[in-house]
């Protein structure tokens, strides 16, 4: 089976499903695929209202606004694919999909917005491999989604924003939180997120570590220590804490494979995750025609997804000839001044300086091949 | 913090100590109390002479970071209103426990009243008093008293 | 455990309960929730054992991606039980090593 499309959007998470709505809406006949049996990404986990300003549904629960962009992509008349993989990606557009583990097809699509988004990186200790060991996301899949209590006494690792976010969540579903342990010396993630779990006397143990954790065919306890300034284990520190549950919160790794295969020049940005296909303003690749949004671009949050998606968008729509440059460049501006916005702070500043980055070295990759003018 | 305005009626804090690029709570307000402005990230700055006590920026904080302290709540007590979203709710009159930022156990304290879930997208508003001399400490309420980190025990390498 | 009330999220909907068998046993499930959800909420954490060392392995990325919840689902091995629905009667066994390939799992 072939099927054609002048979008093919891969992901449909808050990127994707964005890019789809931006394009769908102009009049584009857009595919937005997904190898899960549910749209929204990660975004439908979420349970803590988002931050930013009423235009970006500051106030409103993650989930709320997974609702709201599938309900524009019906508008928008966004055909959505779900249970279906994307397995290759050539360079002429041509995507290779299994469908619900069966049947085979290909997409042929003018244009390509990745939004694969990202997975979440892994730490190794004695006994991170028991059962009950597992990622941050992992754990607020099974209880914010499929309404199962991941333990009753859990150790989370790692005070970035996930890891503080989930362990207010871990709370609220009834898991007793023991502790949250930083190797840095420093609460990673935002303060009033930190506040919100300290106050309720989860100790958040800055220059501490995992050591090991212990426990017959499953988790039965964790060892954690103080680590010194060069981030190592004092000995002498260490302490026993009885947990069923240890929640690994330990960054991001972009998903950027398609664009690998597809041929897409990388960079690395280890601020961003780590490898990142190169990309310029309006977030199209090295491979002209292929863009890239959301985290697979680099990882932030899901306000600067949403935006990113659209600019993906946007790009695609104008060289397709669906709006005139003209139009292109007034949205262009919006978005851009909506993510300069989102880009700012102590939070935003590196991210904004690191996006820059990635540009300019998107310029000289297309410099050298004659191909930029 | 005037200590004037404080004790006539309730007034809003604000514990945003982060450059974050986020405003309803500016938004929301509608007697200009809680002021940001442009760029988004500005911290907000409170004017305690507009603030009404009326509670509505505290449900829409993503952070959960508003309160409202009412210092005469009665002669001997001061009441705090916090933004909740645990089960299960507390009752009004329960005897609660009253913490400071960390969760450290400062005194206990009462329930005076809960708006449901329901009023504010699933938050729930508590208002609890406490003795005014906690006043300046007091973040928080926990209905049971737990020592989170319950066992410590010597670590020896190797013994499984 | 299953999560009935959620301060948050509204009451869990009310799914479709299906029995299966987890190594003989009869496991109570909800139709359509992964394989991985109702083994945790009745307790099972093992899923497989590796195959050198013989550890043990349950749920860890919850995506479809580590592959280390992987079990053999009515005789077909190292189905991915995270991102795999349950449907009644199924017939799930704790895999050990890379368990039995069938030809069939190797050629659609």
């Amino acid at each position: 089976m072939e099927k054609k499309a002048n979008v093919l959007v891969i992901g449909a998470g808050p990127a994707g499903l964005c890019a789809g709505i931006e394009t769908g809406k102009s009049g584009a006949k857009v595919i937005v695929i997904d190898e899960n049996t549910r749209p929204g990404g990660q975004l439908f986990k979420q349970i803590h209202r988002f931050f930013g300003s009423e235009q970006h549904h500051a106030g409103v629960r993650g989930f709320e606004i997974g609702e709201m962009l599938l309900h524009k992509c019906k508008e928008a008349g966004v055909e959505m694919m779900l249970s279906s993989v994307v397995w290759g990606l050539s360079p002429e557009f041509r995507a290779g999909v299994v469908r619900e583990g069966k049947r085979s097809m290909t997409i042929t699509a003018d244009k390509v917005i990745l939004a694969t988004g990202a997975s979440e990186n892994s730490l190794m200790f004695p006994g991170w491999t028991l059962p009950g060991v597992m990622g941050a996301g992992a754990a607020q899949t099974m209880m914010n989604i499929h309404r199962v209590l991941p333990g009753k006494r859990a150790l989370m690792i790692g005070s970035g924003n996930v890891g503080l976010i989930v362990s207010y969540q871990l709370l609220q579903a009834g898991c007793e939180v023991k502790a949250v342990v930083e190797i840095l010396p420093r609460v990673g993630g935002y303060k009033v997120h930190a506040n919100k779990i300290a106050r309720l006397g989860v100790d958040i143990l800055i220059s501490h570590t995992v050591l090991e954790v212990r426990g017959r065919e499953r988790v039965e306890e964790a060892i954690v220590g103080r680590g010194d300034r060069n981030l190592r284990p004092i000995p002498g520190t260490e302490r026993t804490i009885s947990v069923d549950l240890v929640c690994l919160a330990v960054g991001l790794t972009p998903l950027s494979e398609l664009a690998w295969l597809a041929g897409c020049k990388f960079g690395y940005f280890p601020l961003l995750g780590g490898f990142v296909p190169l990309h310029n303003r309006g977030m199209e690749t090295t491979v002209s025609g292929m863009y890239i949004a959301g985290d697979a671009s680099g990882i932030e949050e899901a306000s600067t997804a949403m935006e990113e998606g659209r600019l993906a968008g946007v790009g695609a729509l104008e060289s397709l000839a669906f709006i005139s440059a003209a139009e292109a460049d007034s949205r262009r501006k919006e978005i851009e001044q909506n993510l300069l916005m989102l880009r700012k702070g102590p939070y935003g500043d590196f991210r904004h300086k690191e996006k820059e980055k990635i540009y300019s070295e998107w310029k000289k990759v297309k410099e050298k091949a004659g191909g930029y003018h | 913090m005037s200590g004037k305005r404080l004790k006539k009626r309730p007034v809003v804090i604000i514990d945003c100590p982060e450059e974050i690029p986020c405003n309803p709570c500016e938004t929301v307000c509608s007697q200009g109390a809680i002021i940001i402005g442009q760029p988004i990230t500005n911290l907000p700055v409170t004017d305690e002479a507009k603030c009404t006590g009326c509670g509505r920026c505290i449900p829409v904080c993503p952070g959960l970071a508003i309160s409202l302290l009412h210092y005469d709540y009665s002669p001997s007590e001061a009441s705090l209103t916090v933004p909740y979203e645990f089960l299960p709710l507390p009752k009004k009159g329960q005897e609660v426990f009253v913490v400071d930022e960390k969760g450290r156990y400062l005194g206990k304290g009462n329930i005076i009243r809960v708006i449901p879930p329901e009023k504010n997208n699933r938050t729930s508003l508590v208002t609890f008093s406490f003795s005014k001399k906690l006043y300046k400490k007091v973040k928080y309420f926990v209905l049971k008293r737990e020592n989170l980190i319950d066992e410590t025990r010597k670590y020896e390498p190797g013994k499984k | 455990m299953r999560i009935e009330k959620h301060p948050v999220l509204p009451d869990r909907p009310a799914g479709k309960k299906v029995d299966i068998f987890v190594d003989g046993r009869k496991v109570e499930a909800y139709e359509g929730e992964p394989i991985a959800a109702a083994l945790w909420a009745a307790g099972i954490k093992k899923f497989r054992y590796t195959r050198k060392e013989k550890q043990p392995r349950g749920y860890f990325c919850g995506l479809g991606r580590c592959t280390d919840c992987v079990m053999t689902v009515d005789g077909v091995a190292n189905v991915r039980t995270c991102i795999t629905p349950v449907k009644g009667g199924m017939v799930v066994q704790t895999q050990k090593g890379l368990g039995i390939w069938k030809k069939r799992q190797m050629s659609w």
